[in-house]
């Protein structure tokens, strides 16, 4: 057991872990951060998927050990100051859940793309999105709600 | 008014509520009109109801004009807590915006129905219900309204949450009514005015579902999130063959490793749907309980344990006759059109796999097995499940425990497509509780979710079918080869004698023979009609061909007269109904167009869960057999619709479901084992590979039905029939990828 020190949604954290728990596990059980998704541990599903330094990364695969001194984004800091994000807005218009489980997944996936491409094309979508499975099937309107967001983050909404 | 408080009013009506009828509930409304209806179960099953279900409804309106509609159905993405009150909210005037759904807290079939889900009825079984519910308050509010502004009746309406006096425009709001309204008598039920459909307001509009915010902001309540005071990790580790016995297990090596509380060798009951053998493992997080699974190590006897083998079940089917050993159905006389030497007669085998639900939330239950104050055993639960009434029948049988000592939490589930309806993952971590002495969460990792699934059993159908000389179909015979786990067949291997296309043939055969295979099955999304649909509308296409036919047309020919094949039962082909959903397909997808080379359009309908729906899918295959889906139309006649967002949503998930689980989905066994167990060794579809959807939806005068399920059965035959158009030969294996194509 050590101690590792990261960046929670923008809080200081002390993490006291076995190194090779993967981040996934420190946020779900010893943070209470369970927005967050276990769904295959291999990193194939991406419901797993957080910010790290602020690129999408699957965190069922990230040692806690790898983890310390990054920043890291979960579903639950992309509301800002009460505000939800262009995403998380649009992802309710859109009503792109169907059970939910994935969605905070696909939610920083987009989110991730948004960031450094906020006018994405289909193809875009399709490959910065090709590692979040939805067992649902709501690829559709996944794909419409990133071209509303872009929308809001082009007329100046955070993403 | 806190809901608690009116739960506790609620709850306080026990057994008042056993028939029919409205009540006000008195008191906790805090000076508003709270409604509870009742209603007694629905007592027919049918084959094709996983487990029908069946909400009781509460309605608050509050003097600040919240509206709470509690939901006491369970929700797995299919929709029903935001639909149902849709309907509520409708017939009693309401904006949507004063709607707040609550999830009913606890299971208790007294008060809330029968809390369960399946079967796709769960709407239908509601609609008059729920409108019941709606036009009841809204006669209460009118009545008291008239009251207040002391007018008659006749001149008020009731819209946008509020009462108007038509002759002066004068308006009192439903939370300024509704201490008022609770005073009123409550009406009769025959008394009752639906509203027409052409006032609709709310049904038929897009509404996101009610737990949107929560989904997007990562604090929705799905059964793995569970966390409660006190709460260990666990696991439990079964034989990889299903009814292996534990003879012996490194316990000590694993108490010793770093997280882990404690563990236990566990004799289980052999009975899969129960307990078997296995090893439980508790410790302080889930990541230190998968870690010391790792260095476990088991002795298993598996003298008792499955040997399934798909290989030797393929050899089996491939060795069966054209009539199986039980005959299921028998009309007219098969033998004589087959015998006829002017009848064209073609047989072919199709064969489906065994395939997981692969729900995205795992196998999970929290339980706390402890004593109350009074010493006695009460075991609270926090489950994603669909159907908490089994959840308490198993409480009972198996732990002796009454109603009052189990308290129940139907937590929001990741997905479930009939999965979440058996009970060994809630009786794993109840045992680990009751060892721990403390609440236990179980989580399965996802190989164990594969691996111990209640797969949608594997099959083959035997076709055989008779073209006379006008090239009409005359006889169809289906011969299913299907499993037998411990000996007894399972009732989603099929044939059902009331499936389509059965009713609409003279000469009819449909037999049933089975091997023993223990792998356990359970219902996966339409059971029965997703392989059924597959094998029968794939063969007709090959029927069609044979006949020199266009498919739609003779499909047409097979419809004949419109008419209800039994009148009035939902469960019963509606000929007219078909007709019409497969010429709107047609028209729509532009069925009959020349395609370029390398391309088809594939055409199947089925009716199955009271809905028709026709889909027409358009593929290309390039010299690779790669086979790309750009689009798939499909009309459905569900009657009205309730949520037009979620009826999308349905329509778009199950043909995307459909296609993933065609293109390359496929579980095996050998020597019992299952041989694919996590997303490495069992594809599914990613976004780029999803078509382009185009749904119809003909929003006829019946009642509605559900869509859960009904429109994943055709889109397997469709797109193999779209690949014959395409390249000329056929597909009569699933999935796609093992004759060759991927995607």
């Amino acid at each position: 057991m050590a101690k590792y020190e990261l960046m929670i949604n923008g809080e200081a954290a002390v993490i006291e872990a076995a190194a090779d728990m993967p981040l996934l596990w420190a946020l779900r059980d010893l943070q209470g951060l369970t927005g967050t998704k276990y769904g295959c541990g291999i990193g194939q599903c991406g419901a797993c998927t957080v910010h790290v330094n602020g690129a999408p990364t699957r965190s069922c695969l990230l040692p806690l050990s790898a983890a310390a001194g990054a920043s890291v984004t979960t579903i639950e800091g992309l509301a800002d100051g009460g505000q939800l994000s262009a995403v998380q807005k649009v992802w309710i218009e859109t009503d792109v859940a169907q059970c939910g489980y994935c969605q905070a997944g696909q939610i920083m996936s987009a989110t991730a793309l948004l960031n450094v491409n906020p006018s994405p094309s289909d193809e875009d979508i399709d490959q910065a999105m090709s590692g979040n499975y939805c067992r649902c099937g709501t690829y559709i309107r996944i794909r419409e709600a990133v071209h509303a967001a872009a929308a809001y983050y082009n007329a100046g909404d955070k993403a | 008014m806190k809901h608690n408080d009116i739960l506790t009013e609620i709850q306080s009506l026990g057994g008042q509520l056993s028939r029919r009828g409205f009540l006000k509930l008195s008191g906790a409304a805090g000076g508003g009109l709270l409604l509870a209806a009742s209603f007694p179960s629905f007592g027919e099953e049918s084959p094709t109801l996983v487990g029908s279900a069946e909400l009781n409804a509460y309605v608050q309106v509050r003097g600040d004009g919240k509206i709470i509609i509690y939901s006491g159905s369970p929700e797995m993405g299919q929709g029903i807590k935001t639909s149902l009150p849709m309907i509520v909210a409708e017939e009693m005037g309401a904006n949507w915006d004063d709607v707040e759904v609550v999830q009913a807290p606890e299971v208790n079939t007294e008060l809330y129905g029968r809390q369960s889900t399946g079967g796709s009825y769960t709407l239908y079984l509601n609609w008059n219900l729920m409108r019941e519910m709606g036009a009841t308050a809204r006669d209460m509010f009118i009545a008291a309204a008239a009251v207040a502004l002391e007018v008659p009746r006749s001149e008020l309406k009731a819209e946008g949450s509020q009462v108007t006096h038509v002759p002066t425009g004068q308006v009192r709001s439903f939370g300024e009514l509704a201490a008022l309204a609770h005073r009123q008598p409550v009406p009769k039920k025959e008394t009752l005015v639906f509203k027409d459909r052409e006032d609709y307001k709310i049904l038929g509009q897009s509404i996101s579902q009610v737990d949107s915010l929560e989904i997007v902001t990562g604090v929705g309540d799905f059964g793995i999130d569970t966390k409660v005071p006190n709460m260990l990790y666990g696991c439990y580790v079964k034989c990889p063959a299903v009814g292996g016995e534990l003879i012996s297990a490194n316990i000590d090596d694993i108490k010793r490793a770093p997280g882990i509380v404690d563990a236990w060798s566990i004799k289980g009951n052999g009975n899969v749907r129960e307990l078997m053998d296995g090893v439980g493992i508790v410790g302080t997080d889930t990541w230190s309980v998968f870690k010391a699974r790792e260095i476990l190590d088991v002795k298993w006897d598996e003298t008792k344990a499955s040997k399934d083998s798909w290989q030797a079940f393929v050899a089996f089917a491939e060795a069966q006759d054209q009539t199986g050993e039980k005959v299921v159905v028998d009309e007219g006389d098969v033998d004589a059109a087959f015998a006829d030497p002017g009848h064209k007669v073609l047989s072919q085998l199709y064969e489906y796999p065994y395939v997981s639900h692969l729900c995205l939330e795992p196998m999970n239950c929290t339980a706390d097995f402890r004593k109350d104050e009074n010493g006695r055993d009460h075991l609270e639960l926090w489950i994603p499940t669909q159907s908490g009434p089994r959840v308490q029948e198993m409480a009972k049988s198996r732990y002796g425990l009454d109603q009052d000592q189990v308290s129940i939490h139907m937590k929001r589930m990741g997905g479930s497509f009939g999965r979440r309806t058996s009970q060994e993952y809630v009786i794993e971590a109840v045992e680990l509780s009751q060892r721990a002495g403390r609440p236990v969460k179980l989580t399965w990792n996802r190989e164990d979710s594969v691996r111990y699934d209640f797969l949608r059993e594997g099959g083959f159908t035997r076709l055989k079918g008779a073209i006379d000389d006008d090239g009409s179909v005359v006889a169809i015979e289906e011969h299913v080869i299907g499993v037998a786990p411990g000996g007894k067949p399972s009732r989603f291997t099929g044939p059902w004698a009331s499936a389509f296309p059965f009713s609409t043939m003279k000469n009819i055969r449909a037999s049933l023979t089975t091997r023993q295979m223990d792998t356990p099955v359970g219902p996966w999304r339409a059971p029965y009609s997703n392989t059924h649909a597959f094998a029968s509308q794939s063969f007709f296409d090959e029927l069609a061909t044979l006949a020199g036919r266009d498919p739609i047309e003779l499909m047409l020919e097979l419809m004949g007269e419109r008419r209800w094949i039994t009148p009035d039962d939902v469960r019963a082909l509606n000929t007219g109904r078909a007709i019409d959903v497969i010429n709107t397909v047609a028209k729509k997808a532009q069925w009959g167009r020349p395609m370029p080379k390398g391309q088809g359009l594939g055409f199947a309908f089925y009716f199955c869960h009271a809905a028709h729906v026709a889909e027409i899918a358009e593929v290309s295959v390039d010299q690779n057999d790669r086979v790309t889906l750009h689009k798939v139309t499909a009309a459905v006649d569900v009657g009205p619709i309730i949520n037009m967002s979620g009826a999308m949503s349905q329509v778009q998930g199950a043909i995307i479901d459909g296609y993933s689980t065609m293109a390359g989905q496929k579980i095996t066994m050998e020597n019992g084992r299952v041989q694919q167990t996590n997303l490495d060794q069992y594809p599914v579809l990613r976004i780029g590979q999803a078509p382009e959807i185009d749904v119809h939806f003909i929003q006829s005068d019946f009642d509605p039905t559900g869509l859960g399920e009904p429109a994943l059965p055709p889109l397997a035959p469709a797109v193999a029939n779209a690949i014959f158009a395409a390249t000329g030969r056929r597909v009569r294996k699933m999935p796609i990828s093992d004759v060759g194509f991927s995607v």
